[in-house]
């Protein structure tokens, strides 16, 4: 059984003429212990497809779906209070920028404990030792300072690495990555790809990475979906991304310059309006 | 002669030195910057001439209050017939005597307790129920929002000191019974603030990222919410420590808050008022006192919100 199963998914905001946008239109995809990318341009719904998994669709949107089921277990069946008992314990979520999302008025290491006394009934000796073991692991040199440090005092590399001992530090089932790196250095970015790799890795769990650089998710995951209006178009091995049919990644693909075959000149992606809608053909 | 002299240029020179490594550049310690932030507020603030008047007469008025007992000449109960309403200047009784010969001066001295005992709890109670109120409304929008707002603009839908004038009515006169009407009537403006500062909180990265962990709305209000928002309130705070000595002092006149032999200064107004014409300073002299420590909680509140308020541009 896989992981995670989500069938049919819709997220909808109401318009303000009445009618409604679909931001995600029947998304379907399994996870299983694999890392997944998803892809996809500004607004193409990635991110809303993550947030839909943690059924975390800010009002006035709203989330439908034939499925979505951890391990079995159907998500849109539970109550809040037991949703929250899912986040963060069996799917977290890394989010963009570190400036943003870390507490300005808190230190790194109380958002670490509590992040672990949420859901682990543990002294706060015992989660401030895991907390210091856990930015060990995230490679961070000087554990006991950064412990104490707030977030304004901390860089964005270090930053997103606190978020990810964050988020990593319930143990969770699946991490879903929501772009971690584009707020981040270049230099800095393959570091914390790296470590995010590692962890993952040793502790077997199931990523979603979602970016919108498609080069790095294809070196980075092992199966990609390419997500354009709200709907995937494609699906392939990151290993295959080359041998893409669908028109859109064939584009996406084409518009990127490549050392190994050098061009004059790029190409601009076209965009059709009917990919929007499935493809006829899919129907059995 | 020359030890002396040897001894304060050491001091000098030692004095130099702390100064040197308060105003430093590159802290070497974290408590090197907490302390060297510490100092530079503090030079802004002193660089405030009339708030430093403020905080002047606040550290009296502490001191006074605590000390009560060791600055009075009399006792503020005692009563002497024989020498009642003599003018100030007299000796031994410097602000005069009121009507039953009690000391004025000595009933200011411990009237100063009274004052910051309401003050102090007032802006304990009040931010503190107007920071739940608000951020409750602000977190959880819809119709809790709606119903907690509408609440306190029926609070702010009456005069100040009517409504607690009319709280203090139900619930009998008294100091506590004032305290309580004052906060109740103090709390609105406060839960607006909170309200404010929670709707551009909520929808932050941060606060999603601790839903995101699986944290519930209490845990979300308390533990990432109130932090933020006390800033601005500790400023209202402030600004508002005026107000409630007023407020206080207009109870204490009408009759409703501290009662007659207790030497409350809008009480001891309230008793030389039957004499103002023909003795003047028995209704003057707290008026001088109130109107002075209401003076210098402003000038003090004006001072401090221009040093710790977060959201005054940082040159």
């Amino acid at each position: 059984m896989s992981l995670l199963e989500v069938e049919n998914l819709e997220v909808t905001f109401p318009t303000r003429d009445g009618g409604l946008f679909h931001a995600v239109r029947g998304v379907s995809f399994t996870l299983g212990d694999e890392r997944l990318g998803i892809v996809g341009e500004s607004g193409s719904g990635k991110s809303m497809t993550g947030r839909a998994i943690l059924r975390l669709i800010r009002p006035p949107g709203r989330l439908t779906a034939t499925r979505i089921a951890l391990a079995g277990e159907d998500l849109l069946k539970k109550s809040e209070i037991e949703m929250r008992a899912i986040r963060g314990r069996r799917i977290s979520m890394v989010m963009q920028d570190p400036k943003f999302s870390l507490n300005p008025v808190m230190t790194v290491g109380e958002q670490i404990m509590e992040a672990y006394q949420l859901h682990a009934r543990a002294s706060s000796r015992e989660a401030r030792r895991r907390a210091l073991e856990m930015l060990n692991a995230v490679q961070i040199r000087d554990p006991e300072r950064v412990f104490r440090a707030y977030p304004h005092e901390v860089s964005g590399g270090m930053g997103q690495r606190v978020m990810i001992a964050m988020m990593l530090i319930p143990d969770p089932d699946i991490l879903i990555a929501d772009e971690p790196t584009s707020a981040l250095d270049v230099s800095v970015q393959t570091e914390v790809l790296r470590i995010m790799d590692r962890l993952v890795k040793e502790r077997g769990m199931g990523l979603i990475f979602i970016s919108h650089d498609l080069n790095l998710v294809a070196s980075f995951c092992d199966r990609v979906l390419i997500m354009y209006a709200g709907r995937v178009v494609e699906t392939l091995p990151a290993a295959r991304l080359h041998d893409a049919k669908h028109p859109y990644t064939k584009g996406l693909l084409n518009s990127l310059p490549r050392l190994d075959a050098p061009k004059d000149k790029l190409e601009v992606l076209s965009r059709d309006p009917a990919w929007a809608h499935p493809p006829p053909s899919s129907a059995p | 002669m020359a030890d002396a002299a040897e001894k304060s240029s050491g001091d000098a020179a030692s004095r130099s030195a702390l100064r040197q490594w308060l105003l430093t550049d590159t802290p070497t310690s974290r408590r090197h910057a907490r302390a060297a932030a510490l100092y530079q507020g503090w030079l802004k603030f002193r660089s405030n001439t009339l708030a430093m008047i403020g905080l002047g007469i606040m550290i009296a008025l502490v001191l006074i209050a605590a000390f009560a007992p060791l600055l009075a000449p009399y006792d503020p109960f005692a009563q002497d017939l024989s020498n009642r309403l003599l003018p100030p200047g007299t000796t031994g009784h410097i602000l005069g005597t009121d009507s039953l010969g009690r000391d004025i001066l000595s009933r200011l001295i411990y009237g100063s307790r009274i004052t910051l005992y309401i003050v102090a709890l007032v802006a304990l109670i009040a931010p503190v129920a107007g920071l739940m109120i608000g951020t409750i409304a602000g977190f959880a929008g819809g119709f809790i929002d709606a119903a907690l707002m509408r609440i306190t603009d029926i609070f702010l839908a009456f005069p100040r000191l009517v409504l607690a004038l009319a709280f203090v009515a139900a619930l009998g006169a008294g100091i506590e019974n004032a305290i309580i009407a004052i906060s109740l009537t103090a709390w609105p403006p406060y839960a607006r603030i909170a309200r404010a500062e929670t709707l551009t909180i909520r929808n932050s990265d941060y606060i999603a990222a601790v839903r995101l962990q699986g944290a519930g709305p209490i845990r979300i209000i308390t533990g990432h919410i109130w932090p933020l928002c006390i800033s601005s309130l500790i400023v209202r705070v402030t600004l508002d420590m005026a107000g409630i000595i007023l407020a206080a002092a207009g109870l204490g006149f009408l009759g409703l808050g501290a009662q007659p032999p207790s030497p409350e200064w809008g009480a001891m107004i309230s008793e030389g008022r039957r004499f103002i014409l023909d003795h003047w300073w028995v209704a003057t002299m707290p008026g001088l006192a109130i109107f002075t420590v209401s003076l210098a909680f402003n000038l003090l509140g004006d001072g401090l919100r221009d040093v710790l308020d977060p959201k005054d541009a940082q040159e």
